[in-house]
């Protein structure tokens, strides 16, 4: 690998213990993936940031990390809100380790934002290199914004943060992002009517598309629908980018010639399938985290009526201070509407037994990660469910 | 010779697995003992051990798994794997396991119990007698 003068500096510990760590994995992963050098990043999110998942020995490691990011970086959500944790039912001892854990990252000078949507936090644009963690964040940059990042690891993201680059590979380059399936589905008008559809759609793609990059050919989905899309996708497959025919950035850009491309159809009734009736006992909505858009959608859907059935909607710390008034709205009807962690990685909804989701990464996860199970429904579903 | 992958030098006893490893669940942390049920070295111990497989599988928070090993002292002094994926990489450089990848002796041809120096900032593995099997 080519290293410039002041890499090769780090990398012989001329800067630190931590710094040259940091650099060996950057390297070490250069050396996996084949890329032959480093490229500036502008943006980084890292995960491992929920005690629920790291443990013990991840905090420890956290701990012993001296140095400074070089670079903008969040976290993705972390095992509770920072405040309120107690109503919640979260242990003291839980409490206390997801704590340190963030004042190991503030020392770093990490940015103590805990969500799966940087991108409305850190502004990235078109070509943007950035090393993001989280899957659905990592695949709606890559899709939606066309900036260039690879699926990271916790400790690539932080190492690519703390030196600022990242190895040259997989889906930094151009010619790794171009489509290699073409997706279509029969039967549309089925999408046409629900546009809730989009989740449930990348969940049966995701299978299908494994780690390739797809091209949809024949929807039409808005911003917020493309982030359910690909967050389902990411979850059920390995998928990191995907295209929608004149829709996405690079399609637009590029026009790929999705006609010579191997071809699926996903059948609108495998879609409409994963929509089943039974009875929930909670509602949770923001997988990935709300925009401004969707929990405005959420409070007037909700038109003033109060939840009868527990409603937790999950958002970054960002977009609930620029809708404080929404917000307000939404909270003084009964519903939790939740900074810094999500249902995936909270032990906050472990306690119910059926919860109703309008997102196919949470049809995918809620029942392993929350020993839940999880009916999927439209927006309007899961909010006609919270009021009764 | 081999590839260097997580700088440093250790010696030790070489242990071979023929098969990848988790660390997340496959080994205990506190011991150093497989305990990956159906594992054919389940119940031996990685510590102190040059520790030779495929590659890593499983959760990426194996890394973690490996820097608590080295914090107990029960890490294994250095590991060779046929192919260097991220989980086993990373959780060598974080816990300061020196780590090489891509041996010119394939594994399957490798004697366990010989004592191996691994050097992964060189790629250098050295060993006392004989290495392959005859």
């Amino acid at each position: 690998m080519r290293l410039d003068p002041e890499d090769q500096a780090i990398l012989q510990g001329e800067e630190g213990e931590t710094r040259q760590r940091m650099m060996e994995i950057l390297i070490a992963l250069g050396k996996v993936f084949g890329a032959e050098e480093l490229i500036p990043i502008s943006s980084a999110q890292v995960s491992g940031a929920s005690y629920k998942t790291i443990g013990e020995w991840g905090l420890r490691w956290l701990q012993s990390i001296n140095a400074r990011v070089a670079v903008p970086t969040i976290l993705n959500p972390i095992g509770m809100p920072r405040e309120g944790w107690e109503e919640h039912g979260i242990h003291r001892e839980f409490a206390e380790k997801q704590l340190a854990i963030l004042e190991a990252y503030r020392r770093m000078g990490v940015k103590l934002e805990c969500t799966c949507t940087p991108y409305y936090i850190h502004s990235i644009g078109y070509g943007d290199h950035i090393a993001w963690a989280e899957s659905s964040a990592v695949i709606y940059a890559n899709s939606v914004i066309g900036a260039r990042t690879n699926r990271e690891g916790g400790p690539s993201a932080l190492a690519a943060a703390i030196i600022g680059k990242t190895p040259f590979y997989g889906l930094h380059m151009i010619e790794k992002r171009t489509p290699v399936l073409t997706i279509e589905i029969d039967g549309n008008k089925a999408i046409d009517r629900n546009e809730d559809i989009f989740g449930a759609l990348g969940y049966i793609a995701g299978r299908k598309a494994g780690n390739s990059v797809p091209i949809f050919t024949g929807i039409k989905p808005n911003r917020d629908q493309l982030k359910s899309m690909g967050a389902a996708m990411a979850a059920t497959g390995a998928v990191g980018l995907f295209h929608v025919d004149g829709i996405t950035p690079e399609s637009r850009i590029f026009k790929y010639r999705v006609d010579a491309l191997e071809r699926i159809t996903i059948e609108a009734k495998e879609v409409e399938e994963l929509f089943r009736s039974m009875d929930v006992d909670a509602v949770a909505i923001g997988c990935p985290h709300c925009s401004e858009d969707e929990l405005l959608h959420i409070e007037r859907l909700m038109g003033g009526k109060s939840v009868k059935k527990p409603l937790y909607i999950f958002a970054s710390r960002h977009v609930i201070d620029k809708s404080r008034r929404v917000v307000e709205r939404i909270r003084k009807a009964g519903g939790f509407v939740i900074a810094d962690t999500c249902m995936v990685v909270s032990p906050m909804l472990e306690r119910y037994r059926t919860i109703m989701v309008n997102s196919g990464k949470a049809l995918a996860y809620v029942p392993d990660m929350c020993g839940s199970m999880a009916r999927l429904g439209s927006l309007e579903d899961c909010i006609r469910e919270a009021i009764g | 010779m081999a590839r260097g992958i997580a700088s440093g030098r250790a010696s030790g006893p070489l242990l071979i697995s023929h098969i990848p490893i988790s660390f997340l669940s496959g080994v205990d942390p506190l011991t150093g003992e497989i305990v990956e049920s159906g594992h054919p070295l389940r119940g031996r111990i990685v510590a102190g051990c040059v520790f030779a497989f495929p590659h890593g599988k499983g959760s990426t928070v194996g890394s973690y798994v490996m820097y608590a090993l080295k914090m107990n002292g029960r890490a294994p002094a250095a590991i060779i794997n046929t192919e260097a994926e991220p989980i086993v990489a990373v959780g060598a450089i974080i816990a300061g396991i020196p780590m090489v990848d891509r041996p010119d002796i394939p594994l399957a041809r490798m004697r366990e119990g010989v004592n191996v120096t691994v050097d992964g900032s060189t790629g250098e593995i050295e060993y006392e007698g004989l290495l392959e099997e005859n």
